[in-house]
C-alpha cells in the first residue's frame, strides 16, 4: 500500500495532516482509507479521531499520552507495515430520489443551458455507481466521487438562504444531498426523502467512506410515502454488498 | 432527584458547552465546545468539578435565571456585571445560591463571553458523546427563554471552599495572537507574510461560534481554492475575495480555501474574548519550538 510518497505535516497541537498528491482519484481514496483502517487498528489507543478527504488524512491524537514527533513515526511505521488489514466489503445503497420540478427547481436551467432534456440528465444521473469518498461540511455530507461530465454544471453565483433538508445538488464535478435544511450555492435536482444523519444512531451515518451510492428515481406519491415510513421507522434502506 | 433552573430571559447567545464533541469528525460533526476553554475549565476547577463538565456560555448581553434549587455557581470569563437579586458579584468567585434567588446581569466591562459553572454541572441532553449544544444534533442550539435546566442535585450543605483567583488581563486585553503555519502557509509570497505579520486585523461584525470573519483585505493567492480538506478550529483560511476568516469551535470539518495560518488554542481563547472593531496582531511561533514548548509540558 505504500505506494505514495507522503507529505506530514503538524496541523496545531492536536493534529498531524498527512497529505497525498494534489489531485482526486480513486486510487489515492483507496489508500487513504486503508491507511485510516491500519491506524484504526495498530493506534487506537492514542488516536481519538480520524478524518479522511480528497487528498488527506488527519489524525487527532491524545496530546495527554504522546507527543508529535512520537505519533509522527508511528504513524509512518504503521504506513509502512507489510500486513494488509482486513478489507472490509462495501455496500452499494440504493437512495430514492424524486427528481420532480417541485424538487429540481434547477433542471429546466440547467437543460435549457446544457442543451440536453431533463429526463437525460435524470437517467444520466440515476445511472452511476458513485463512490462515497468522505464526510464533512454538514454533520452526514458525503463527499462523491463519479458524477458524468456531462453534468457538470457551475455553482449558483449567489448562493440561495434556505435548501431544503434532502435536497440532491450539483456544482462542478460534484454531486450531494443536503442532510438538512441549509445555505447553499448547488444547483438543485431533486429531492430524497432518506435521512443521512441521525443523532440516534450509532454511527449517525448508515454509510461510510469506501461505500457506494446509486440514485433510483421516484415519483412524488413513492417519496411522500417514504417520507411518511421513514417518518415512523418503518423503512429500510435498500443495500447489497459491493466487491 | 432532580434540581432545576428556569431561563427568564436568554440574553443575546447562550448555550451550554462542554469541552466539545470528539470522535465524530469523520461523520462531519463538528467538535464545539466552549469558546474560551481556559475559563470553562477555570470555572468547573473553581467548584472542584471535573474539568469538562457542561458549563453556560454566556456572549456579551447575560440571561436572567432563575433557581429552582439550591447549588453553588461560579462565572469565570467576561465580565458582564453579574448580580445575584440585584446585588454586585464578582467573577471568579463561588457563591451559593438558594431557592428563589435570581441571577442576572448588566454592562459589559472586558471580554466577550462569561461562563456560569454549576456544582455538579449541567444534566441537560447529552447527545454523542458530549452535552455541547449544536444545530441538528442537539434538540436546542440555544439557551431559550422559558427552558427549564436541569442541574445537580446537593443534599447536602457544601461550604464554599475556593478563594478568589486573579485571572490575568492579559487574557481579555492582549492584541497578540498567536499562530503556527498553516498547511498552506508556504503558497505565500514574501509580500503577503509581511501584510500579515506587520499590520493590525479588525474583527469584522461577521463574528460567531463558527468564524471570526477579519475586516483587512489581503491578496488572495494565485489558486485561490484547495481540494476540500480538514479544517479546525483556529484555521486561519485566505478566501479568493482575499478575506481572512479564522475557523472557531463550531466550525465545519472540511473547508476548500487555503489554510494559511493556525491559531494555538489559547490564541482561540483569547479570540473568543474579543469582539466586532477589536483589533489584534498575528504573532508567529515557529510550528518546531511551540510543539517542544508543548513536549516539554508534557514532561511535567
Amino acid at each position: 500500500m505504500n505506494q505514495y510518497k507522503l507529505i506530514y505535516k503538524p496541523f496545531g497541537s492536536i493534529a498531524v495532516l498527512i497529505e497525498w498528491p494534489q489531485e482526486i482519484n480513486t486510487e489515492i481514496i483507496k489508500n487513504i482509507n486503508l491507511f485510516k483502517n491500519k491506524i484504526q487498528v495498530e493506534l487506537a489507543d492514542i488516536v481519538l479521531d480520524i478524518v479522511p478527504a480528497y487528498n488527506s488524512l488527519t489524525v487527532f491524537f491524545d496530546t495527554s499520552k504522546i507527543r508529535y514527533s512520537a505519533v509522527i513515526k508511528k504513524i509512518k511505521e504503521t504506513y509502512e507495515l507489510k500486513n494488509e488489514v482486513l478489507k472490509t466489503s462495501s455496500l452499494l445503497w440504493k437512495i430514492p430520489v424524486c427528481y420532480n420540478d417541485d424538487f429540481g427547481i434547477d433542471l429546466n436551467e440547467m437543460a435549457k443551458v446544457k442543451k440536453i432534456s431533463k429526463e437525460r440528465i435524470i437517467q444520466l444521473h440515476s445511472s452511476i455507481i458513485y463512490e462515497i469518498y468522505f464526510i464533512g461540511f454538514l454533520p452526514g455530507f458525503l463527499y462523491l466521487g463519479g458524477l458524468l461530465e456531462e453534468l457538470h454544471y457551475k455553482r449558483k453565483v449567489i448562493p440561495r438562504p434556505k435548501i431544503k433538508k434532502g435536497a440532491i445538488g450539483i456544482a462542478g464535478g460534484q454531486t450531494g444531498i443536503y442532510p438538512r435544511e441549509s445555505p447553499g450555492g448547488w444547483n438543485i435536482i431533486g429531492n430524497s426523502p432518506i435521512n443521512f444523519f441521525d443523532v440516534k444512531s450509532n454511527p449517525p451515518c448508515f454509510a461510510r467512506s469506501g461505500d457506494k451510492i446509486q440514485f433510483v428515481s421516484i415519483d412524488i406519491q413513492k417519496h411522500q410515502e417514504f417520507t411518511q415510513q421513514i417518518n415512523t421507522g418503518n423503512y429500510l434502506i435498500k443495500n447489497e454488498v459491493y466487491g | 432527584m432532580d434540581s432545576y433552573i428556569l431561563i427568564l430571559s436568554a440574553g443575546m447567545y447562550t448555550s451550554i458547552q462542554d469541552l466539545g464533541r470528539k470522535g465524530f469528525r469523520s461523520y462531519g460533526v463538528p467538535i464545539s465546545g466552549a469558546m474560551d476553554k481556559y475559563s470553562a475549565i477555570l470555572a468547573n476547577k473553581l467548584l472542584n468539578n471535573e474539568e469538562n463538565l457542561p458549563v453556560m456560555e454566556i456572549t456579551i448581553i447575560g440571561p436572567q435565571i432563575y433557581f429552582e434549587d439550591n447549588t453553588l455557581i461560579v462565572i469565570t470569563g467576561a465580565q458582564i456585571s453579574p448580580k445575584l437579586n440585584g446585588k454586585p458579584i464578582e467573577n471568579n468567585f463561588e457563591y451559593a445560591v438558594k431557592l428563589g434567588d435570581i441571577l442576572s446581569f448588566g454592562k459589559l466591562v472586558y471580554g466577550s463571553r462569561a461562563y456560569l459553572g454549576i456544582k455538579g454541572g449541567f444534566k441537560t441532553e447529552y447527545i454523542l458523546n458530549s452535552f455541547s449544544q449544536f444545530k441538528g444534533i442537539t434538540k436546542n442550539s440555544v439557551v431559550n427563554k422559558g427552558d427549564r435546566l436541569r442541574i445537580t442535585y446537593l443534599d447536602v450543605e457544601h461550604e464554599i471552599t475556593s478563594s478568589t483567583i486573579k485571572v490575568r488581563k492579559h487574557h481579555y486585553k492582549s492584541d497578540r495572537i498567536e499562530v503556527t503555519k498553516g498547511p498552506e502557509f508556504y503558497r505565500l509570497s514574501k509580500k503577503q507574510r509581511d501584510f500579515l505579520f506587520s499590520n493590525k486585523f479588525e474583527i469584522d461584525n461577521l463574528n460567531n461560534r463558527m468564524g471570526y470573519q477579519l475586516k483587512n483585505k489581503i491578496s488572495p493567492l494565485k489558486n485561490s481554492e484547495i481540494i476540500t480538506s480538514t479544517i479546525i478550529p483556529g484555521t486561519v483560511q485566505l478566501t479568493s475575495s482575499g478575506k481572512l476568516i479564522i475557523m472557531m469551535r463550531d466550525c465545519p470539518t472540511t473547508g476548500g480555501y487555503p489554510r494559511i495560518l493556525q491559531l494555538t488554542d489559547m490564541a482561540i481563547n483569547q479570540l473568543a474574548q474579543k469582539k466586532t472593531g477589536e483589533m489584534f496582531k498575528f504573532y508567529l511561533e515557529s510550528s518546531l519550538k511551540f510543539l517542544s514548548r508543548l513536549a516539554n509540558r508534557f514532561n511535567d
